[in-house]
């Protein structure tokens, strides 16, 4: 088990590495940053004086060193747009916004979407199954900025029970998680129903019911904790997903988290944010796999051993 | 310690199982009715599909629903009638008086639990007792089908198991709360051959030791002569002959039954093919009116194909469904003749 989790981390590890090479070359792939520091009049020894200072006359591979160096410390250089700021310290205060909201949206999506996609396996082809189907069907095809102007339009303007937008207490969160998860539901639903649906077919599940075991020990014991497995993986994309559609839900109902500082930062050409952003992104999904990966071996055996 | 035939524990009367499907109703057990002493081996054998499995099934009131259902009949366990219990009553009753060992061991445990874990849960479903108590019954549980190094072996995982290992295992789940009949599906189909007569060797050690009524669905005649009592064979959903084994070996009365014995290979006779019955068995969303095997019988005239024949004595204890008894004996007293 120790080893099992030993080489993920490991793996982990590396795959960030991967991110940082690719941000780091993305960056420089869309330009010199002087065109858009310097004004338009400035000349070749403005050019050079600049570039000496950012260091940015030296070859890619030393700048890059540089740039590791200093990442693995947790400088990804200041903010252009924000004077006086650090790009990862906006970023540490923006994110525990985010994570509050990704957090309460994943929370909201499992908690309906587990019991509704397990009882559409136990009562397949009732009407039950067939309301799942719709439920589903919907998530998955209203997109979220328009999901979110509609939620807020009949729940915040109409009817006024809750707010618009902000942040603030447990009632500003209920519509901007509810139109980050609901697109979860569908998928995790529907996953969670073609997996049980095979387990209860199973042999085993007949052993049980010999047994002289309850219905509700057998589904929600024996049968989900063998169906959790393909759900669980796809937690692992839930978490990225969450974090991309952050942007446009944040921006939404101006929620102020990383999702809306990216927006900006993007908008100002202020790529020093945009790569912290992306490198703590990288590092929640990557971490966020890792953790996957050892609640599988806790669920399967099979998986510890191997 | 010999086994003691006792009295009848399982009586099962003209049960009826059907499914519904979307091509017509399935009669998948049509009239099925025998009966079972303490101690005593019934085997019930016939081609895959004849109904066999749906009626150990429908003995445990596990039949897959929606679509199947049992329709009519009775099922006595000791006196009480299965059918009129309610789901609550069946679960205090499945597993503690009646149980079953299924086909095959690779899938009948759960590979998320330790085998003892399955093992407890079986018994603490019907014995409330304390965690380090039901440790214990666990461990004498596979003592009972001897798996080596039991206090270890509590903490395996089935994965961890061989198949004839895993097979044990659901044996000591079946025997694990003293009920008085087991059903055992083809216990052994999926095992090799030197596994299955292992096995085969501590059923019958099982059941000399707890006097159990034990009965074995199977489609090997071999194993019906080594641990059978009794046979009842079946064909398309009904019991078209049952008896001792001696008699059925001896003199089997029905022609399916003489077709079923001559396709087993013999050990001192040199063939050059093995003699298989011609034909499928009928539909069952579709069945004849007369004998349902009339269409491969070697024998069958108009009157097969017109009128299912009733139940006739061919000896002792020995009937089978068949027009050509009818001039050697006496029609059965318990049925006559059927649409």
């Amino acid at each position: 088990m120790q080893r099992y989790i030993a080489r993920r981390f490991l793996q982990s590890l590396l795959a960030l590495w991967v991110m940082s090479l690719v941000v780091f070359s993305l960056a420089r792939v869309t330009g010199n940053p002087l065109d858009v520091m310097l004004p338009l009049e400035a000349g070749p020894e403005e050019y050079e004086r600049i570039s000496r200072h950012w260091g940015l006359d030296k070859p890619l591979a030393t700048q890059y060193v540089v740039f590791l160096t200093k990442a693995l410390q947790g400088d990804f250089g200041n903010s252009w747009k924000w004077h006086g700021y650090s790009a990862m310290g906006l970023v540490a205060q923006r994110l525990p916004a985010t994570l509050q909201l990704a957090g309460f949206a994943l929370l909201i999506s499992v908690a309906i979407a587990l019991p509704i996609g397990v009882l559409a396996a136990v009562m397949k082809g009732t009407v039950w199954d067939s309301a799942a189907k719709i439920v589903a069907l919907l998530g998955q095809s209203l997109p979220g900025f328009w999901l979110g102007i509609v939620l807020m339009w009949i729940f915040a303007v109409h009817l006024g029970w809750l707010p618009t937008s902000g942040r603030g207490g447990i009632q500003y969160m209920i519509l901007p998680a509810i139109t980050l998860g609901w697109f979860q539901v569908a998928a995790v639903m529907r996953l969670v129903r073609s997996s049980m649906l095979d387990v209860l077919d199973s042999e085993f599940v007949k052993l049980t019911r010999i047994k002289g075991l309850s219905e509700w020990k057998v589904v929600w014991k024996h049968c989900l904790r063998n169906a959790a497995i393909a759900p669980l993986t796809f937690f692992a994309i839930i978490a990225g997903v969450l974090m991309t559609g952050s942007v446009v839900t944040e921006s939404v109902f101006s929620w102020p988290g990383t999702g809306l500082l990216v927006v900006d930062a993007v908008r100002a050409r202020d790529f020093q944010v945009v790569q912290a952003v992306v490198i703590v992104f990288a590092g929640i999904f990557i971490f966020t796999n890792l953790l996957v990966d050892i609640l599988y071996a806790y669920l399967d055996p099979r998986i510890r051993y191997r | 310690m010999p086994r003691q035939i006792g009295d009848v524990v399982l009586r099962v009367e003209d049960l009826h199982t059907y499914c519904f499907t979307r091509w017509g109703v399935v009669r998948a057990v049509d009239g099925v009715s025998f009966s079972l002493r303490q101690g005593e081996a019934l085997g019930i054998v016939g081609e895959s599909g004849c109904g066999k499995t749906m009626t150990a099934l429908s003995l445990l009131r596990l039949v897959p629903r929606p679509a199947a259902r049992i329709v009519r009949g009775r099922i006595l366990l000791e006196g009480d009638n299965l059918l009129e219990k309610t789901e609550r009553e069946m679960r205090a009753i499945r597993g503690r008086r009646i149980s079953m060992i299924l086909q095959d061991p690779q899938t009948s445990l759960n590979p998320v639990f330790t085998v003892g874990n399955q093992l407890i849960e079986a018994i603490k479903i019907h014995h409330k007792d304390g965690r380090r108590s039901l440790v214990r019954r666990a461990i004498d549980g596979l003592k009972q089908v001897r798996v080596a190094a039991p206090e270890r072996r509590v903490q395996d995982y089935p994965h961890q198991m061989s198949g004839g290992m895993k097979q044990r295992v659901v044996g000591a789940i079946a025997i694990s709360c003293e009920p008085r009949v087991i059903i055992a599906d083809e216990p052994t189909t999926s095992l090799d051959v030197t596994i299955q007569a292992q096995y085969l060797r501590l059923l019958r050690e099982i059941q000399e030791a707890t006097n159990l009524a034990v009965i074995f669905i199977t489609h090997d005649f071999g194993i019906v002569a080594k641990m059978c009592d009794r046979v009842m064979v079946m064909y398309a959903g009904r019991v078209v002959e049952s008896g001792d084994v001696r008699d059925i070996f001896n003199r089997p009365s029905h022609p399916y039954t003489q077709a079923l014995l001559s396709s087993v290979p013999t050990m001192d006779e040199r063939v050059e093919r093995l003699y298989s019955i011609a034909g499928q068995p009928p539909a069952l969303w579709d069945l004849p009116a007369g004998c349902r095997f009339a269409a491969r019988c070697p024998h069958a005239d108009e009157r097969c194909r017109r009128d299912y024949p009733p139940s006739f004595t061919a000896g002792e204890g020995h009937t089978a469904d068949c027009w050509r008894l009818e001039d050697a004996c006496e029609p059965s007293q318990f049925s006559g003749p059927r649409a």
